[in-house]
């Protein structure tokens, strides 16, 4: 049970943190505001009116330590969704764990890292995909060495389902970005059993109930046969294929919220019988805004209703050999194969998005729901049939303080530390980029120096450039 | 329910360049999709410029991250009649009152300017006292858009 959470600046979430470990959370998820996603400081003149709006905002470590503030981090896993400054963010936990004497081959949890699915769904990216590549196997390199129980990357569809894909198209997409990474992890010379056991997955739970289970028993399937025949890996681990799973936050309806409870427990059962190894619920104010704690809470008790009271748990695929089941996994699986040679023979999954290829599938498919929707071809329940007034519900509300908060933080960090070694530790850090040594060593020395987020994105974004795409509609 | 099989790329995606419904006895109405601040979800974003270019207008999607400076510039070289701002970041506060005041120094007032996105229900008067025309939510018909449009901004095209 792993609630994404993070709002505001590092204290109010820490504070979000400790309620949920207290209401029987057994994993942390951090959730970071958009100026820090895309690399940018809170006082940065861009990040203007976003600070800590969708998640919490972490420009340095000082930030990172309130974050984690009396929170060991020996004892907990946490996941933190961060993508093309993941490296960074991984950095400052690193940092974290190291003063609070955490030893770093036992600490775990999972960093997103997922870059190509950026490009394809989220667009959260900051440099072009090759430079952007090299960050996300820097951190393989790193993690094989030195973290061997943290997850470097989870390999997502979630987002891919969000942007409109098809469940096919979701796991088509997101197993040939895995079967990129694990390309570009051989091309550096690392083993693959070395690295592959530390990939994980992430995918969405969404409405249609029998087709979610099938496309996770799917996914496990051609997993393990691009593991063992493509790559020929031989540790178990390396083919098994581990997931996190979401609920479909798209599918989530601003009319008659209390709905959405509903759904996510079904979206919830779904994932839960398809074999998840982790499980976010969301909320049911999510259409409107970012939870609220009563909200929050529910949806923690969604997952423990059915952790404990259905029994559901007991039992490994125990849909496996229903005839309905296995010709529905027989045909997504086949769909998802379909999908992964065109995409091999584009060149792979950088040639397609420079292409517009998944981008396009997802955009068309996307359109095509919409139009189901709006014909009443396809029901949802509340928005297009069985509409009824309700009254307004409680839900959160952001300030706008937290950017002026954390503006005047960064100006007493600029003013404590010491310039002169954040200028060297950049300099090095910019060098190193120019060659093709692993980052990691450097970005941590950076960190460490209390260089911000937006100081090292900057530095590389100087030597790397900037990812422009060609906007398709 | 199995909704989707690979297609060929070339056959993947037909963009219908020119309005596909003849312009009735008006000019065709221009509209600007716009995806202001920091935030890359832009599914609606497309579902929308899409869903009015079916509906015979002519549509600019400006891409992502885009300042409230750069969208009332575009908007004015591109001298449209209706500016779309699709936000679901949470940014609606700060960004959508900039944009509004920026299209008045140009005198551009009379652009209707409509958001969608995740916008909390309490912030909606604020936004429309503000002069934004319409504020649709999840759940909007892509009809329902199209429709609002057509009668609102019917005045300028």
């Amino acid at each position: 049970m792993r609630q994404f959470a993070g709002f505001g600046s590092a204290r109010d979430t820490n504070l979000r943190f400790r309620y949920l470990l207290a209401q029987g959370q057994t994993g942390l998820s951090v959730a970071f505001d958009l100026p820090t996603l895309m690399g940018y400081d809170s006082d940065d003149p861009l990040a203007e009116g976003e600070v800590g709006k969708c998640g919490v905002a972490i420009s340095s470590l000082a930030d990172m330590e309130a974050l984690f503030d009396g929170i060991p981090l020996a004892n907990v896993t946490t996941s933190m969704t961060i993508n093309s400054p993941a490296a960074i963010i991984w950095a400052m936990y690193l940092a974290v764990a190291e003063r609070q004497g955490a030893d770093w081959k036992t600490i775990s949890g999972t960093l997103q890292n997922d870059i190509l699915k950026e490009y394809i769904a989220q667009k959260e990216y900051i440099y072009p995909p090759e430079p952007s590549l090299r960050l996300v196997v820097d951190t393989f390199e790193f993690g094989a060495r030195h973290t061997p129980r943290f997850n470097t990357i989870s390999i997502s569809g979630y987002h891919i389902r969000e942007a409109g894909s098809t469940a096919i198209q979701e796991l088509a997409f997101t197993l040939r970005d895995g079967i990129e990474y694990v390309e570009r992890g051989l091309r550096r010379g690392l083993k693959v059993d070395e690295f592959a056991p530390r990939l994980s997955f992430f995918f969405n739970a969404h409405n249609d109930f029998f087709e979610e289970i099938a496309k996770y028993r799917a996914a496990r399937r051609l997993w393990n046969s691009i593991m063992r025949e493509r790559f020929g890996a031989r540790d178990a681990r390396s083919c098994a294929l581990r997931f996190h799973a979401q609920t479909a936050g798209c599918s989530l309806t601003a009319q008659q919220p209390y709905n959405n409870v509903v759904r996510t427990a079904l979206q919830a059962l779904a994932a839960v019988l398809g074999g998840a190894q982790s499980l976010h619920t969301n909320s049911l104010d999510e259409a409107w805004s970012l939870p609220t704690e009563f909200a929050a809470t529910l949806a923690l008790r969604t997952q423990q209703i059915i952790a404990h009271e259905t029994g559901v748990t007991g039992t490994a695929d125990p849909l496996g050999g229903s005839y309905f089941l296995e010709t529905l996994t027989n045909q997504i699986e086949a769909g998802a194969r379909d999908y992964i040679r065109k995409i091999d023979q584009m060149g792979g999954m950088v040639a397609a998005i420079e292409r517009g290829y998944p981008q396009r599938e997802i955009g068309e498919a996307s359109y095509r729901y919409q139009l189901e929707v709006d014909r009443k071809e396809k029901i949802v329940v509340g928005v297009n049939d069985y509409v009824s007034n309700e009254k307004p519900i409680d839900i959160l509300q952001i300030g706008d303080s937290v950017g002026a908060q954390q503006a005047e933080r960064l100006r007493a960090l600029r003013a404590a530390r010491s310039n002169d070694e954040v200028a060297r530790r950049l300099a090095t850090l910019r060098t190193a980029a120019r060659g093709d040594e692993n980052l990691m060593p450097h970005i941590y020395e950076a960190v460490k120096a209390y260089a911000t987020v937006g100081e090292i994105c900057a530095a590389l974004r100087e030597v790397f450039g900037s990812y422009q795409e060609t906007a398709i509609t | 329910m199995l909704e989707s099989e690979a297609s060929d790329e070339v056959s993947a995606y037909t963009m219908p360049i020119t309005p596909s419904a003849a312009p009735s006895k008006t000019k065709t109405i221009r509209v600007l999709i716009a995806k202001p601040g920091l935030d890359g979800h832009d599914r609606g974003a497309k579902i929308i410029a899409r869903a009015l270019r079916d509906a015979g207008m002519e549509v600019i999607y400006t891409g992502l991250r885009q300042t409230p400076e750069m969208i009332a510039s575009a908007a004015e070289q591109e001298d449209v009649d209706v500016i779309g701002l699709s936000i679901l970041s949470g940014a609606h506060n700060t960004l959508c009152p900039r944009l509004l005041d920026l299209l008045r120094q140009k005198e551009m007032s009379d652009v209707l300017v409509l958001v969608g996105g995740i916008i909390p229900e309490a912030d909606i008067p604020a936004l429309k006292k503000a002069g934004i025309a319409e504020v649709f939510l999840p759940g909007a018909s892509t009809q329902d858009i199209v429709k609002f449009v057509q009668q609102h901004a019917g005045a300028r095209a």
